[in-house]
């Protein structure tokens, strides 16, 4: 039998009090290479055994600054450079709504940055087992003893002086570990074929796992896939008819239920001549007006007609509805154009009925005479 | 039932004269300042008191509640220096002077007290039910009597202690915190509700309380931290009270400068999101006619600075450093009140002078006394206290 590679000496201890001393003067004798183990953390330990502040956290300051600095030149980039979308009419560069996501991509970066530098930084496994596993020290110190343990590869590691130096603090049971041999003939590679054939079992088991269970087992209502219903989609064929269309036209010669065609087609005139307002100038019909106009007409036009468009130049600004031509207009000159559409403002005939347009009408009226009333309203 | 705190090493002294002297000094000037400002300018002048008020109450509930918090929490690391926070809580018996001005104005600065307005005002007639002069005086009076209760029945307790140094009184001021806990919650919330959010009486946020609440422990931890160092540099505590101590105060102060951060940002983000206009005109008000550099300059002086200030280690251990941090929140917390109570005062511009200054002044001059008249016949160590031995070996 060869002679075994030393690791190092370990002693034992009873009370935390005697390790943090026997940390203590291990750091003053000036070994560097000595650890301690015990059973749950001992405070006080980082200053007995002399060991300078961790650097981690420069790692999470530098990535987790990387990760708010990204996030923001991302979002600045997807939603102001190369998709610029109006969103709740917010500018495109809407900070406010950016710093949740930068705070998110922070955390997450420099957590999962930390762990992985941590993991490169400290475990640079020389040996699959560390030489103190399995040994009776490890037992004991895993249960009620404080145990520490100077390293052989220390630069002021002498086996006598060692010895000495444990029985001077008394420690318990002092003993030397030596290397398995079996574990430092064997260095582990990342890419044993076990080791890959374990990570390909372990994939495929957890990927055809999940698979079955969302879409086999958990295949109930919200999984439904609500996209594909037994329906005509708008654009979609269909073989029943003979041209392969889904979308039809209304049968000729008919109207559907209460969708009476508009007879002034590109005649404004005539509307205006040949339309009246059915409505009558009561309360309930102006706030109809009135809540409708808002809804689809102060966009554009302003809450009191005036053209100052809420749209932000998005869209170029409408005339005054103030003005002497759409005063002196017929309510039908009105109706035809919200039925219509006039220049770029399309129809609005899908958005308001007929009575509802004819509110909206009325409204109008209200506001004209709000701003331009006559002598006789005052009185 | 005595445990052994014989190895403590704490001999009480008196407070130097110099502390009484600074104190009254701030005071006097703080004082003078005020009663001219109320002579020229009164409006503005209760605006600030209030202010003021408000600042107090912070201190003085915040201690409360960390005494509570000490007790409830089981925590060791705060007890060797639980008495200093205990006699900043008794800033609440002087609430009740700072407020009277105060209520004595309280028509020019609520505009719900106006009768008249609201009886005109759809949104604050039906809010009259709780906005009205005399269910306000009620409840004032109501939460400042639960406040001196909890006060005495915690700090006698731990008083008696020292001299008889039975550990069961320590099990009783468990059982009052706790009661203490829920009345807090509720005390704090509709005292931002009453003082400072009806200020505007239109406006509404949900997460106001809790707002006012991180300011609060904000502003009594800073205080107990300045205390602590100061006192603890000029020996008057018990020995042991090292950078460990230090770090954890700096810790839990950098926590609630995270924690105010993110209560203020989710106030905001809600409203600048939704575009409401009943709730935007707050933030308006908050953003123009001058007051927009006070806005942004609130997220540096109460968000940035003391974060990177506070963020590393040795920043917490250092007393140096600390002991400026912690007058920096100090500062900043009554940038904040400014902050929210002022511009209902002045929508037109910013404002700032000598007025908001002097008001300034009296508040620390108030602390300074407060601390000096309270620790009187004292002692600044809870030595009958069971704790105190563990939290003098307190180590991170």
């Amino acid at each position: 039998m060869k002679d075994k590679i030393l690791f190092g000496y370990t002693g034992l201890f009873d009370t935390p009090d005697s390790i943090i001393n026997a940390a203590k003067k291990a750091s003053e004798e000036g070994y560097k290479k000595f650890d301690i183990n015990t059973p749950y953390p001992v405070h006080g330990m980082n200053k007995a055994m002399k060991l300078p502040p961790s650097k981690l956290g420069y790692a999470s300051l530098v990535f987790g600054l990387s990760g708010t600095i990204s996030a923001l030149l991302f979002m600045y980039w997807t939603s102001v450079l190369d998709y610029p979308i109006v969103i709740g009419g917010k500018p495109f560069f809407a900070l406010p709504a950016f710093v949740p996501i930068m705070f998110e991509v922070t955390v997450l970066s420099a957590a999962i940055a930390t762990v992985l530098t941590m993991i490169i930084v400290y475990f640079k496994f020389p040996n699959i087992s560390h030489p103190l596993h399995d040994t009776d020290y490890m037992r004991k110190v895993s249960s009620d003893k404080y145990g520490i343990c100077i390293q052989a590869d220390d630069e002021l590691f002498d086996e006598s002086k060692v010895q000495l130096f444990l029985k001077e603090l008394n420690a318990q049971s002092i003993a030397p570990v030596y290397f398995d041999d079996e574990e430092t003939e064997n260095k582990p590679s990342a890419f044993d074929k076990k080791f890959i054939a374990l990570l390909a079992v372990v994939a495929i088991i957890v990927s055809g796992s999940t698979y079955i269970l969302l879409n086999k087992v958990v295949y109930s209502v919200p999984f439904n896939w609500m996209m594909n219903q037994n329906k005509i989609s708008p654009q979609q064929s269909n073989a029943f008819f003979s041209d392969g269309f889904g979308m039809r036209n209304p049968v000729e010669e008919t109207i559907s239920r209460g969708n009476l065609p508009y007879q002034f087609k590109n005649k404004p005139e005539e509307a205006g001549l040949l339309l009246a307002n059915p409505l009558a100038f009561t309360e309930e019909n102006i706030n109809l007006g009135r809540n409708k106009f808002d809804i689809y007409c102060s966009p554009c036009h302003g809450y009191f007609g005036n053209g100052d468009s809420r749209l932000r130049g998005q869209f170029p600004n409408p005339p005054s509805l103030h003005s002497e031509k759409v005063r002196n207009w017929k309510d039908g000159n009105i109706f035809h154009v919200i039925t219509e559409g006039q220049n770029i403002m399309p129809s609005y005939s899908s958005q308001l009925t007929r009575q509802e347009r004819w509110a909206v009408v009325l409204y109008i009226r209200a506001l004209q005479r709000a701003q331009n009333a006559k002598e006789s309203d005052i009185q | 039932m005595s445990l052994p705190n014989e190895q403590i090493e704490y001999s009480r002294k008196d407070l130097s004269p110099k502390v009484r002297q600074i104190g009254l000094l701030l005071f006097a000037l703080g004082l003078i300042i005020a009663v001219a400002a109320y002579l020229t300018e009164p409006i503005r002048a209760s605006f600030m008191n209030l202010v003021l008020l408000m600042f107090l109450l912070s201190v003085g509930l915040g201690s409360l509640f960390f005494v509570a918090l000490e007790y409830l929490a089981g925590a060791v690391w705060s007890t060797p220096y639980r008495r200093i926070i205990e006699i900043f809580a008794a800033t609440l018996f002087v609430l009740p002077i700072v407020a009277l001005p105060v209520y004595f104005n309280i028509h020019d600065l609520f505009h719900w007290t106006h009768l008249d307005g609201v009886s005109k005002d759809i949104a604050l007639s039906s809010k009259s039910g709780y906005l009205n002069v005399p269910f306000f005086t009620v409840r004032i009076i109501a939460f400042f009597l639960v406040w001196i209760l909890f006060y005495s029945l915690l700090t006698r307790n731990s008083r008696k202690q020292d001299a008889i140094k039975d550990q069961l009184l320590t099990k009783k001021n468990i059982k009052i915190s706790a009661v203490f806990m829920p009345f807090f919650a509720l005390t704090v919330t509709f005292s931002a509700i009453d003082w400072m959010m009806s200020l505007e009486p239109h406006w509404f946020s949900t997460i106001f309380g809790v707002y006012y609440f991180s300011g609060t422990v904000l502003a009594a931890l800073s205080v107990a931290t300045v205390a602590i160092i100061l006192l603890n540099k000029n020996g008057y505590l018990v020995k042991g009270i090292i950078s460990d101590h230090y770090y954890s105060l700096g810790a839990l102060l950098f926590a609630f400068i995270n924690f105010w951060a993110y209560i203020a940002f989710s106030q905001f983000l809600l409203i600048w999101y939704a575009n409401l206009p009943e709730e935007t005109f707050w933030f308006l008000s908050r953003w123009e006619n001058g007051w927009m550099f006070f806005t942004i300059g609130l997220a540096f002086v109460h968000f940035l600075v003391p974060y990177f200030g506070l963020l590393s280690q040795p920043s917490k251990m250092n007393p140096n450093r600390l002991l400026f941090m912690s007058v920096w929140i100090l500062v900043a917390h009554f940038y904040d009140l400014y902050w929210l109570i002022m511009p209902t005062f002045s929508k037109g511009e910013f404002v700032f002078g000598w007025m908001e200054i002097g008001f300034i002044l009296l508040g620390f001059g108030i602390l300074v006394l407060i601390f000096v008249v309270f620790s009187k016949n004292k002692n600044l160590v809870p030595v009958g206290d069971p704790k105190l031995k563990r939290g003098i070996d307190f180590r991170l």
